[in-house]
């Protein structure tokens, strides 16, 4: 073994050791456990004993309609959710990067500002900013003749989508600007010559060469919104709205875990959540490596940072 | 792929190209008249717009703070009516034994040293992928992307379990151990490593005689020291912002981190109001260090952002 060799595994072996640890081991436990069971002995005086039911867990959270509601309310929320975030972040970097936005830093800096607030925060914030009896903006509303109950069942979903639009919003814009920063200007220039206004390079110029970075923004939402779990919690113990203790996923697998003591199905529940992602996450990539190149085939959805090949 | 260019070792990184001064054709162009829609009044105040809907919430926060119970529930929180911040930091204080700023170290402590820990370790990481040529490497690099993907919600009851199993749960490792793993901080390092450390400088030390640990430990970390920064920062706020891992693991209200700690207020705030300053206070108090490290640091965050979004 060479002495770079050598260094290698030496530099490797901690992160490798600990995703092992930590990724790895756990993914590979909560894959044993939903295979088994507890069930009561006898006339329920013996305790529990654990039984291997195969695929009995999957079968019980697949067929609970609890769990199923669930993805139902997800698929709601990134079909509101993810449009409007796409299209605001990529509307308020293109402003930002057209020639005519002052001030730019300070407008970066604001905008991203909701990103420090941890989730919690954030939702505690806005359930206040919800609430009739505490919240200015309700007061506002009614004043000025708009009722809209936040807490209410249909408002929940909207409620929501706004706590995490509000965190996010700064953070996609801030990696949409980075990206049109780095378009040759001279691409930009060229158009700009010929005589296309500003509403026509925003769309045909700088609008497909950052493609990749809308297609990772995408996928990382997505995947993200998949685990949505502390908005809607805070929302359910702020209200009693609509959000229930399963409402999403998420919330599904912890209260089995942790209010049912099923394990099992707790498990099994985070493998299909997991599942879920493992496959979104696949499909957008293929669609967008071939969206993005037809000519070439797919390519890795990252790219070797030196670019070889 | 855009790399951050690369500055002597103690000069500031500038991740955002420069833009050239543009050209006599092109202002001629932007003399043009165009639409009202694209005047400079409206995009800016199309952006101001934006910023007012990003930053009420907080403003709220901060003056909700200066107000006791009374005052929050008259509704009437968009001023300084009532004025009382010292009061609820004292309450803020004395609350539970003074519970609250113990949360507050457990979560320096937690984000903290996970942050640093866990930056060295990607980075030592990231450098290998960048700088070694061994047999499986592409595909244990692939490996670790695979690993950004994966629902880190999604992880937690599995890791959970296995902590029940293995007894370590409810214990300060229990929440430290698993924020020290960051696929896409491994990414990042190696986009910085390519970008930061030029291979001559690693020859060099090598013919000096160094050891190739030698050579990371006292050449590429330093040189590499903005991307480690990026790095922390990055898993710092991760772990401050941590909220699901630390709810399933800790059932010990002397370990929670602050997150967690005011979510357990707000749980009792419905019966008892008294806990609304509390929370808000307590929350306001909660988001200053990473908005102070956002302010302070903001060219790292870009960096990592531009590192991580350009392909």
């Amino acid at each position: 073994m060479s002495a770079k060799a050598r260094a290698a595994a030496v530099l490797l072996t901690p992160f490798f050791a600990l995703f092992t640890v930590v990724m790895v081991v756990p993914i590979g436990y909560a894959v044993w456990l939903s295979l088994f069971t507890e069930r009561q002995s006898g006339l329920g005086f013996g305790g529990t004993h654990t039984v291997f039911s195969g695929l009995g867990n999957y079968a019980a959270a697949l067929g609970d309609p609890a769990f199923r509601d669930g993805f139902l309310v997800l698929l709601g929320y990134c079909a509101l959710y993810l449009p409007l975030l796409l299209a605001g972040a990529l509307t308020l970097a293109l402003l930002l990067d057209s020639a005519l936005a002052r001030a730019r830093r300070f407008f970066q800096l604001a905008l991203f500002l909701p990103h420090a607030v941890p989730g919690v925060i954030a939702a505690l914030i806005w359930v206040y900013l919800y609430t009739p009896r505490l919240s200015p903006v309700v007061a506002a509303m009614e004043s000025g003749g708009v009722g809209f109950d936040f807490l209410s069942p249909s408002g929940a979903l909207p409620s929501v989508v706004n706590i995490a639009l509000w965190e996010w919003l700064g953070y996609n814009m801030v990696i949409f600007y980075a990206a049109l920063q780095a378009i040759d200007r001279s691409v930009i220039e060229a158009a700009t010559v010929d005589g296309a206004g500003a509403w026509r390079v925003a769309t045909a110029v700088k609008l497909p060469l950052i493609r990749s970075s809308l297609v990772m923004v995408a996928l990382f939402t997505v995947i993200g919104s998949l685990q949505l779990f502390t908005e809607p919690l805070i929302l359910d113990q702020g209200s009693g709205s609509a959000v229930t203790s399963s409402w999403t996923p998420n919330m599904y697998a912890y209260t089995a875990a942790f209010a049912r003591n099923d394990y099992g199905l707790a498990a099994a529940s985070s493998v299909l959540l997991a599942l879920a992602a493992a496959l979104l996450s696949f499909c957008v990539t293929r669609l967008s490596g071939r969206a993005a190149r037809p000519a070439r085939g797919p390519r890795p959805p990252l790219a070797h940072p030196k670019g070889r090949p | 792929m855009v790399l951050p260019p690369r500055t002597a070792v103690t000069g500031p990184a500038a991740p955002a190209p420069v833009r050239p001064s543009r050209s006599p054709a092109v202002r001629a162009a932007a003399r043009r008249p165009r639409g009202r829609w694209l005047s400079p009044a409206a995009v800016n105040a199309a952006l101001a717009l934006a910023v007012l809907y990003t930053l009420f919430p907080l403003v709220w926060l901060v003056t909700a703070a200066t107000k006791d119970a009374g005052g929050l529930l008259a509704g009437d929180a968009l001023s300084f009516e009532g004025f009382d911040l010292a009061g609820n930091l004292t309450r803020l204080a004395t609350e539970g034994d003074g519970i609250y700023f113990r949360w507050y170290a457990n979560s320096l402590v937690y984000a903290g040293a996970g942050a640093a820990l866990c930056a060295l370790i990607c980075v030592a990481a990231g450098y290998t992928f960048d700088k070694y040529r061994f047999p499986g490497k592409e595909a244990l690099f692939g490996t670790v992307l695979l690993g950004v993907l994966v629902p880190t919600t999604a992880l937690a009851l599995p890791l959970y379990l296995l902590a029940s199993r293995t007894g370590v749960v409810n214990t300060y490792w229990s929440v430290l151990v698993p924020v020290l793993v960051n696929p896409f901080g491994v990414y990042l390092a190696r986009v910085f490593s390519a970008g930061y450390i030029p291979d001559e400088a690693l020859e060099a030390a090598r013919i000096d005689g160094a050891g190739e640990l030698r050579v990371f430990w006292s050449i590429g970390l330093r040189m590499v020291a903005p991307g480690l920064v990026t790095v922390f920062l990055f898993q710092f706020t991760a772990i401050w912002n941590n909220f699901f891992l630390p709810l399933v693991m800790l059932s010990d209200q002397r370990l929670f981190p602050v997150s967690l700690g005011l979510y357990a207020w707000h749980g009792n705030a419905h019966g008892e109001p008294s806990f609304y300053p509390l929370v808000v206070t307590g929350s306001l108090l909660a988001v200053l260090p990473l908005i102070i490290a956002f302010v302070t640091l903001q060219r790292h965050w870009k960096a990592g952002l531009a590192a991580g979004s350009v392909q």
